[in-house]
């Protein structure tokens, strides 16, 4: 079976790259006119995916804390794909916020011009920091590895000699110094990412111009979201790769019951967001709530959301089914893809409502509406950069020594 | 930073949220309350030396950076604000022409999609009630949510005149000052066009004369892939920062306006007709509680 879905992965990573490059090239030539949102709904289907993305790195990222700050053992074994999953998923989550703004090539205006109240520019800096964070803590945890693999021949080592950046150590003392320099990194890396995805959070709590957003909340709701779908998917993939469930599934099943716990806090939380709202009935933050329960697209919530990313794998995750490996690896995708649906549903509704009431019949302009549908070109650009994703990951995975257990086996 | 005291809509225009008569103690007069007045004063003090400090370390250096900017406020004119330029909007006179987007749209020239000022319809509940229009440009809200979320500090209020804009080549598009407004002022320029501003079109050389910069708006550059809004019509203003509205140089909605609706000038002149209108009539903002204070009123 992990063959299978290997094969499924390669073939999927390649054709939605191929489709993606279609995206691409009609975003770089034509910039957004092709895009479906306009300026009442400024934010759309990049957005949400760059929040499902930066999610997923922050709960992989935590999750592999559990293993190199917390010293859980048992999360041990996946602890490096577990960073390196968090590495890619912030790699995808930088590129769909870079092609979402308007001037690709002033991105680093950011840097030059700081605006210090603005949460996004905070974000880019904490992203940034986290990001040369992930690649040298990852460094480290692969630091003798790269040196042992590159003594042998052949491109592998080739390659290893190259990353191994001139390191030779390959004594058990200079293991335990790696591991001192990742513990350390990791300690840091906590609160860093709590920061970042708190902040995201804070990038829409903070808006009182949208009460939809404007909660004390949303922090919160997505730090527990995040950790609820990085672990999710961190299930599904230590269930293909590394072995596969077979040699993972007293992890993945383990990873299952925090996953359930974590998805079930947010539940809770989101269903507290909805409660309060609703009884209070201000035209203004339910108009957004009725649109995600009601609109046309009612259901991204019931259906997506509800039903496949979380009463199906929590009638899974919380019965006997959930302790075997691969029913529990099956909720973990399942998690990880509603939360896709969560991410939408964060995003658009909160704008699809109009600020001055009349403001979309005053003109006839597709830019100037509540509707809004993501276009050709944005699906496309959205799946090359899910298929570039998966990709790298394959790469990376096929390529890297991320397999920690196999590689205790040749060390041992 | 100001605090807002709640009672906006009709306040006194010479009060203008300047800190010093915010830090004034004391300025609710009743007895008994001067504790808590000078309890007041002391927080307030430390917000203020909390945010001057802020300013002192992030305004600096933004603002020392924007020196190539047209819109750029000068050295002199940060210390003191000149003009409160704003509206004060006549419901009443309002007959829903929409001649003010069409004077707005030829003015500054903007694309499809992009509306620096819009006429909006009341839908009544009685259909007796004569409908209720309104003509909607940017506020220039005294205390803008839109330019405190710029990553960039691409868009900001002006120091001389309070006019809110937006320095095309700095902003990166990224479109969080839409979210961020609660007035739907903002708009992004995605390059579309008419078909006369399309290629080989009458008007297609015609650049506008926004910020008096005369771009000419070709695909791929600024304000292509911008954020655009209303800016008073800044670029009528003369070297002194004044507009003249015998010599025609007068924000064009205003200018154009067939009821006489709308008013605009100087708040800081307490001879203006804005100063006068609001002194005289009744006039409302949006969305009070939200704290912005916007530099329009509505006469309804």
């Amino acid at each position: 079976v992990e063959i299978w879905l290997k094969r499924l992965f390669w073939t999927g990573g390649t054709a939605f790259l191929a489709i993606g490059v279609l995206g691409w090239r009609d975003r770089l030539t034509n910039g957004q006119i092709h895009a479906g949102f306009g300026s009442v709904i400024p934010w759309g289907l990049w957005v949400a995916a760059y929040i499902f993305f930066i999610g997923l790195s922050a709960g992989s990222f935590l999750i592999s804390a559990l293993a190199y700050v917390f010293g859980m053992k048992r999360f041990e074994s996946i602890g490096r794909i577990a960073l390196f999953q968090a590495l890619i998923t912030l790699t995808l989550a930088l590129l769909t916020t870079w092609v979402d703004i308007g001037h690709m090539g002033r991105a680093l205006n950011v840097f030059a011009y700081p605006n210090f109240s603005s949460p996004m520019a905070w974000m880019i800096w904490l992203y940034t920091t986290y990001f040369v964070l992930l690649v040298v803590e990852l460094w480290f945890l692969l630091r003798r590895d790269l040196v042992v693999g590159a003594k042998g021949t052949g491109f592998r080592a080739k390659f290893y000699s190259i990353l191994s950046l001139g390191s030779h150590a390959t004594s058990d003392e200079s293991v335990v110094h790696d591991r001192k320099v990742v513990k350390a990194l990791a300690t840091i890396g906590v609160p860093v990412a709590i920061m970042f995805h708190g902040g995201v959070g804070a990038l829409f709590g903070v808006v009182a111009a949208r009460p939809g957003w404007n909660s004390g909340l949303f922090p919160i709701l997505f730090l527990l979201s995040a950790l609820a779908s990085g672990g999710a998917l961190l299930m599904l993939v230590s269930a293909i790769f590394q072995g596969g469930y077979h040699r993972n599934s007293e992890t993945i099943v383990a990873l299952g019951r925090l996953v359930l716990g974590l998805l079930v806090l947010d539940v809770i939380f989101q269903i507290s967001e909805y409660l309060v709202a609703g009884y209070g009935n201000v035209p203004g933050h339910v108009e957004g709530l009725k649109m995600m329960f009601a609109g046309p697209y009612w259901w991204v919530f019931w259906v997506w959301q509800l039903v496949l990313g979380t009463a199906i794998p929590i009638a899974i995750l919380a019965t006997r089914k959930g302790r075997s490996a691969r029913w529990a690896s099956a909720a973990g995708g399942m998690i990880a893809l509603g939360f896709i649906g969560v991410r939408l549903n964060i995003v658009i509704p909160a704008l699809a409502t109009e600020e001055i009431q009349g403001l979309t019949n005053a003109v006839d302009s597709s830019r100037i509406s509540t509707q809004y549908f993501p276009s050709l070109m944005e699906w496309s650009v959205t799946l090359g950069i899910v298929g570039l994703g998966l990709l790298l990951f394959g790469l990376g995975e096929y390529l890297l020594p991320v397999d920690a257990e196999e590689v205790s086996h040749v060390s041992a | 930073m100001v605090e807002s005291d709640g009672v906006g809509s009709t306040t006194a225009l010479d009060e203008l949220p300047s800190e010093v008569q915010v830090l004034a103690p004391g300025r609710h007069g009743a007895q008994g309350m001067v504790d808590l007045d000078r309890r007041q004063f002391l927080d307030r003090l430390l917000v203020m030396g909390a945010t001057g400090l802020a300013g002192a370390l992030g305004g600096g250096y933004v603002l020392g950076s924007a020196g190539t900017a047209v819109a750029a406020p000068t050295t002199e004119s940060r210390s003191k604000q000149k003009y409160r330029y704003g509206m004060v909007i006549d419901t009443r006179r309002c007959v829903g022409c929409k001649a003010c987007m069409a004077a707005c749209k030829i003015e500054n020239k903007t694309p499809p999609g992009v509306y620096y000022t819009m006429v909006v319809e009341d839908t009544r509940d009685n259909e007796f009630d004569r409908p209720l229009f309104m003509t909607k440009p940017c506020f220039h809200c005294e205390h803008p949510p839109c330019t405190k979320v710029c990553p960039v500090s691409a868009t900001f209020k002006r120091e001389q005149d309070g006019i809110v804009v937006i320095d095309y080549d700095r902003c990166i598009g990224c479109r969080y000052c839409i979210t961020a407004c609660p007035y739907g002022a903002r708009y992004f320029d995605f390059g579309e066009n008419y078909e006369f501003t399309a290629k080989d079109g009458a008007w297609e050389s015609v650049p506008s004369p926004e910020y008096g910069q005369y771009r000419m708006r070709v695909k791929g550059d600024s304000p292509i892939g911008n954020v655009r809004k209303c800016t008073f019509c800044l670029h009528l203003q003369d070297k002194d920062g004044k507009y003249s509205k015998d010599e025609g140089r007068w924000p064009a909605c205003a200018k154009t306006c067939t009821g006489r609706a709308i008013h605009f000038g100087d708040f800081k002149d307490s001879e203006s007709d804005v100063s006068r209108l609001l002194r005289e009539r009744q006039a409302v903002r949006l969305k009070e509680e939200l704290g912005t204070e916007p530099n329009v009123y509505y006469l309804l």
